[in-house]
């Protein structure tokens, strides 16, 4: 038998793998978003034009002009969430392996850090990271400083580790206990069931949700700018501060949310069409 | 103690088993000689899938013996995979590994668990695949074969192990009809080949064909067993009769 951790508050519930047509209807993109979304950054731009002062330089030419400046800051938030997709993965399988462990105390416990991250608030997590972590620490005699972003990360990394945790549970649970039987009867170990049989067949149902969290992690990621990291949101701002335009402001949010979806849109449409290839086999 | 094969390879005796407060076996007993081939037939939820998973201890007995070779088969200090490599099991629901294909499925525990050379295993399981009549089917995923066809893999695989004792647990149970022969015609022959066979069915008439004994069980007990003509044609218990009665 599997060992099984299980909890009663409904915000607790354990994530279910068994019809994966449930990940798609959570899908936080639609192509008619993009559509909408061009469409309203151009209405935006011809309405804050009407309204600018006579010898102002055009909307569109100022947000082309930003743009460089725009692609840095998200050249870091997409640098945030691969590092925080990465560290996260690594450390939740391993959490996820533990909460299926025969060990009752190490179930508990990888169970125990699983509900605690993944029910606190990403921002809440985020703040702790930020002030708990020292800004630069000793290795021998010289010191490493920690910038913002890379503690932003690995707070973005706790809430990804726990979901992930929360996947390879889940994922290992839906696997028929026939499985398990039939490697017990041929006298397979538990590691070599897991490592041969269970996970293997865990990673093609992993893959879809797994790839939807990174949409999410990827859309999270302006969090940071509260705290202070110099991404794609905060530098929205400062462009807008230093522009001191109010009829900018519409424009350059909508454009930056433009660029998410650009980068988000394909990973969802690959994720649609991996569901649905796993799902004929 | 020394097991000689004058004694009974697979000895059962009063063994008891309960889940919660429902009984499952209550009292069991039954002896199994090397070679020979027992059918345990009864009504559903009698137990009988129980008693074929505490033969190769999937399943914890409470109370009673199981010896497989002389072997107490409960007794904690076993080591359960080396009593596992003797005795074969075959689901009824097949359990191939569907993310391997069918030699592969075959290969990998002589390979991971017996730690054997690979080459020598590989044409082992490529006479099998002969064997159970699926040759040129090596390379197919076990979702791209028939049921009757996965489960003359799961057989071949349980073989690869080269197990002295094989348990079938309903194997033809969620076959097509069509495809049930085709199974039973893979069991016969192995039971043919001096096989020790434990077989659970709902087949009369293949029971009848390849028994040496047939067991009767219903509420965790055997309630009447012996060689098949004698046991279809003069059974002296009223439930046994009214089973057969109902089947046949």
């Amino acid at each position: 038998m599997i060992p099984t951790s299980r909890t009663n508050l409904p915000v607790l519930r354990p994530f279910r793998l068994g019809a994966a047509s449930n990940v798609s209807s959570i899908l936080p993109l639609d192509g008619r978003q993009g559509v909408i979304l061009v469409a309203a950054l151009l209405v935006s731009a011809g309405i804050g034009e009407a309204n600018a002062g006579p010898g102002a330089p055009s909307i569109l030419a100022t947000i082309v002009k930003w743009t460089p400046l725009l692609a840095q800051g998200f050249a870091l938030n997409i640098a945030m969430s691969f590092l925080a997709m990465a560290i996260g993965t690594a450390f939740g399988v391993a959490l996820g392996l533990g909460q299926i462990s025969v060990l009752a105390p190490l179930r508990a416990t990888a169970w125990s850090v699983t509900q605690f991250f993944r029910n606190s608030p990403w921002l809440v997590l985020l703040f702790y990271c930020m002030l708990l972590l020292p800004f630069e620490f000793r290795v021998g005699d010289s010191f490493v400083s920690l910038p913002g972003w890379t503690k932003a990360t690995v707070g973005l990394a706790l809430p990804v580790m726990a979901n992930v945790s929360e996947l390879v549970r889940g994922a290992v649970q839906s696997i028929p206990s026939g499985q398990w039987e039939a490697c017990e009867a041929l006298a397979f170990t538990r590691l070599q069931t897991l490592r041969m049989v269970i996970l293997p067949q865990c990673i093609k149902r992993m893959t879809p949700p797994w790839m939807n969290l990174y949409a999410i992690l990827t859309v999270a990621t302006p969090l940071t700018s509260v705290v202070g990291v110099s991404e794609a949101m905060t530098l929205t701002g400062d462009i807008l501060s230093s522009e001191g335009r109010t009829e900018l402001l519409v424009p350059m949010y909508l454009y930056l949310l433009l660029w998410f979806f650009v980068y988000c849109y394909p990973i969802a449409l690959a994720t649609v069409a991996l569901e649905r290839r796993f799902q004929v086999r | 103690m020394d097991w000689t094969p004058d004694q009974p390879l697979i000895r059962m005796h009063d063994v008891h088993k309960s889940f919660g407060p429902q009984k499952i076996l209550d009292g069991i007993s039954l002896d199994v000689m090397r070679g020979e081939v027992i059918c345990i037939i009864g009504p559903s939820g009698a137990g009988k899938s129980t008693l074929l998973r505490c033969i190769n201890a999937l399943v914890p007995i409470d109370r009673g013996s199981i010896l497989v070779a002389g072997q107490e088969v409960h007794d904690a200090k076993l080591d359960k995979l080396a009593l596992r490599r003797k005795v074969g099991m075959v689901f009824q629901q097949y359990n191939l590994f569907p993310h391997r294909t069918a030699l592969e499925n075959i290969m990998m525990a002589p390979i991971h668990v017996l730690k054997h050379d690979r080459a020598e295993v590989d044409a082992r399981a490529r006479s099998l695949m002969r064997k159970v009549r699926l040759d040129g089917k090596e390379g197919f995923y076990p979702g791209e074969l028939s049921g009757g066809q996965q489960q003359r893999v799961a057989i071949a695989r349980s073989l690869a192990m080269q197990p002295e004792a094989m348990l079938f647990d309903e194997v033809t149970a969620a076959l097509d009809p069509e495809t049930v022969k085709e199974v039973l015609v893979t069991i016969r022959d192995l039971a043919e080949e001096g096989m020790t066979c434990v077989i659970v069915t709902h087949e009369m008439g293949f029971a009848r064909e390849v028994a040496d004994q047939i067991y009767f069980t219903d509420r965790g007990v055997v309630v009447e067993h012996g060689p098949p003509e004698e046991f279809f044609t003069q059974c002296r218990d009223e439930r046994a009769r009214r089973f057969l009665s109902q089947i046949l």
